[in-house]
């Protein structure tokens, strides 16, 4: 009876077995190394060799960084300090160029005194943000709005904000910490004023055209509310027609005399000014916030049951996938003119944001459609049988899970387009990696520097990727539904 | 019979009355070339029981199918409660609000927490505000014995219990016709009999239930009426005591011999 599954005798079990730990040996630091870094005579000395290319790379460059100049004002004098210092020959990195002229990279040439404007606007950006990213989490979304209001409003005293504009800030950030508290949803409001208040500050201009554009929108809504009394098909067309005719023969004029009773203006800027990361966070912030409804809505147009729906979405993602994002860019640079009735001139930055827009929902589109077509088909026949219809299904059942499974394929894409933000060098901005630096090296001081910008440049890129992509991780995690 | 231990059926209840709820009139279905369903004529009673047997690929899951258009058919007639399904969205959707489907694999909403998947459909197809819509919700959720699990999701429950969840979501919708596609097949033996339990009350409520079950338990207690059906055809059809007794075509008594042999 003593082994009780060998031989045929009858075995009763009398009393479970309580659990017990593991042996030693599985569990801990001894276990870690012996599984991960020493598990056989090959993997060790991979782990080696693994180790002594470390230890060559950080010897090699640790002496670089060890050398550094901050404070010098041209490479000459850089390369003066680490030779008297460290001796004939030493190499050093000059991180002085970053000290003199990390304006630049940062606003591109935006006038110096104006520099509060685009930092108000990133600042805000957080609080536009709050409601959609951190929607679920109270304390998370507390700390960052702490955080950007701490670190905007320094960032405001110490660029000279003029004083109402100082107040507006501390205004605006404090009504958006209480009401993250309790209402977040009504942060919504704020979210999609913010596209209108950051072009403005940004721009500049008078406040008349924000106003006039919103007011095109308040008659829309009212033509919706009128002919939705007709019929609901009549609604949405009335809506968007209304809203065209007014901006297009009213909110100009209007604008222009209003401005002229009563001035709201700031001092315009122009698109040529606007560079460096201020560029670059514009253009990506944009491209991503609009490529990622034109994408879902690409994505299913492109499973549509209507022929007509889905070639038309198959050849839209397919020829702008085929072509170069540059291609679109020198497109939107010099082609897209031609297209426009004549005497309009279209904004350049404007212009590169639409290209690259179109270029990243077509990417957007095919990683959704992924997510959709990983959701079983069970999920669709439960929305039909409920008598959800179409869009309610997509709405509520669809695309919820979708995107949730295609949240790594949808950061890539962000991650990518952001990255690709540098590209609009070609069509003559000044974004921060090419232009700028070229520009600083054009001055004699800082002439043939050229490491110590890339690692600027690349480390606030990476600062701002490795972001999305530790946001996107967080974001898996908070959806996780189940412990299967 | 199967060996799933069931509750006592109490046959009073379950009254047929001569209201037809359902009518099939020589319905055909292809998917591409192949002829699923042939020449299908069918008339369900309100208050009737129905299972429908059948070996796999005979088209019964398919034929339950088309009364809620999840499968469209492309000859014959399907009048749902006074209302064909054509080819119209607007009748197909209030057949839909009408007749409740519980599947094989539950199909349960993974993001949505059980009472969310129980509101859903009432809240945004019927428009019931949600505070009734949840207090509906969490009456079935009592009648099919989960009420606890209201805020867990459903990868935290057991398939039993998840099914049982599906059939509260459909009841939510205070359906008048229930269709049952398989709904123990995924589960174990040990969790079949919570989820047959859950129909039986369901069928003495008066429900007209269409089950596709290999349950011949189920089928012997609670059916009024079983439809054997073999290459997209309806091969018998009777009451339970004669279809096991002495079933007349010799396809129905092979299949019999077969699931019921040992």
């Amino acid at each position: 009876m003593s082994n009780p599954n060998h031989g045929p005798d009858a075995y009763l079990r009398e009393e479970m077995l309580p659990e017990m730990p593991p042996p030693a040996r599985e569990t801990g630091m001894v276990k870690w190394l012996h599984e991960n870094l020493f598990s056989g005579p090959v993997n060790a000395g991979l782990t080696v060799l693994g180790l002594l290319i470390v230890w060559f790379l950080f010897d090699h460059f640790y002496p670089w960084f060890a050398h550094s100049v901050w404070n010098a004002s041209s490479l000459p004098e850089c390369r003066k300090i680490i030779a008297e210092t460290w001796g004939e020959g030493a190499g050093g990195a000059c991180f002085a160029v970053i000290r003199e002229r990390w304006n630049q990279y940062i606003y591109g040439f935006y006038p110096p005194g104006l520099y509060w404007r685009p930092t108000l606007v990133f600042g805000l950006l957080f609080v536009a943000l709050a409601p959609i990213l951190f929607s679920i989490s109270r304390n998370i979304r507390r700390i960052v709005l702490m955080t950007a209001a701490i670190a905007t409003l320094l960032s405001l005293v110490a660029l000279n904000t003029p004083s109402i504009w100082l107040g507006v800030a501390v205004a605006i950030f404090a009504v958006a910490l209480l009401v993250a508290e309790r209402h977040q949803m009504w942060l919504l409001g704020f979210s999609a004023f913010y596209p209108l208040l950051g072009v403005w500050l940004i721009w500049g201009g008078s406040f008349w055209w924000i106003i006039m554009i919103l007011a095109g929108m308040g008659f829309g809504w009212l033509a919706f509310i009128i002919a939705g009394r007709l019929s609901p098909l009549l609604a949405g067309s009335s809506a968007i027609v209304v809203t065209l005719l007014v901006w297009v023969f009213l909110s100009g004029d209007a604008a222009k005399d209003a401005e002229n009773l009563y001035s709201l203006a700031i001092t315009r800027v122009d698109s040529e000014a606007i560079g460096g990361f201020l560029l670059a966070i514009t253009i990506g912030v944009a491209g991503i916030t609009m490529s990622l409804p034109l994408g879902i809505v690409l994505a299913l147009a492109r499973r549509s049951d209507m022929f007509l729906v889905s070639s038309l979405a198959v050849i839209f993602i397919e020829f702008i996938r085929g072509v170069p994002l540059i291609t679109l860019l020198f497109v939107a640079q010099l082609l897209l003119n031609y297209f426009l009735p004549p005497g309009t001139s279209f904004d350049i930055v404007l212009r590169v944001i639409i290209m690259v827009t179109l270029f990243a929902a077509a990417y957007m589109a095919e990683v959704i459609r992924g997510g959709l077509a990983a959701l079983p088909a069970g999920q669709y026949e439960a929305a039909d049988a409920l008598g959800l219809d179409y869009w309610k299904a997509q709405r509520l059942i669809v695309l919820p899970q979708a995107l949730k499974i295609s949240i790594p394929g949808i950061v890539s894409t962000f991650i990518g387009m952001f990255k690709d933000t540098t590209l609009v060098a070609f069509v003559g901005l000044y974004e921060p990696l090419k232009n700028i630096s070229d520009a600083v090296r054009a001055n004699i001081e800082w002439k043939g520097i050229y490491w110590e910008p890339f690692i600027f440049v690349g480390a606030i890129f990476f600062i701002i990727c490795f972001s999305m992509s530790r946001y996107s991780m967080y974001l898996e995690r908070r959806l996780q539904r189940d412990n299967r | 019979m199967s060996q799933t231990p069931m509750r006592d059926v109490d046959p009073d209840q379950m009254t047929v009355s001569d209201e037809i709820a359902i009518e099939i009139i020589r319905m055909n279905k292809w998917f591409g070339s192949f002829h699923v369903l042939r020449d299908i004529d069918l008339a369900v009673h309100r208050g009737e029981r129905i299972v429908i047997a059948g070996p796999s690929g005979s088209g019964k899951s398919t034929l339950i199918r088309c009364i809620n258009r999840l499968e469209e058919h492309q000859n014959g007639r399907i009048v749902v409660d006074g209302i064909e399904l054509t080819s119209d969205i607007k009748n197909i959707d209030k057949v839909r609000s009408e007749v409740g489907m519980v599947f094989q694999h539950f199909n349960l909403f993974p993001h949505l927490t059980v009472l969310e998947n129980c509101t859903l459909a009432p809240i945004w197809v019927r428009r019931t505000p949600r505070r009734q819509a949840e207090d509906v919700a969490m009456h079935f959720l009592e009648k099919v014995r989960i009420p606890e699990q209201a805020g867990k999701y459903p990868g935290q429950l057991s398939g039993g219990q998840q099914q049982r969840v599906a059939i509260a979501r459909s009841l939510c919708m205070q359906p008048r016709i229930m269709l049952f596609d398989e709904p123990t097949s995924a589960l174990d033996p040990e969790m079949i009999k919570e989820v047959l339990d859950t129909m039986i009350e369901l069928a003495e409520d008066g429900m007209t239930m269409l089950c596709v079950t290999h349950e011949m338990g189920f089928a012997q207690a609670v059916a009024n009426r079983v439809i054997f059906m073999d290459q997209g055809q309806i091969v018998e059809q009777n009451n339970p005591h004669d279809f096991f007794n002495n079933p007349r075509s010799e396809r129905t008594r092979l299949f019999l011999s077969q699931i019921l042999g040992h």
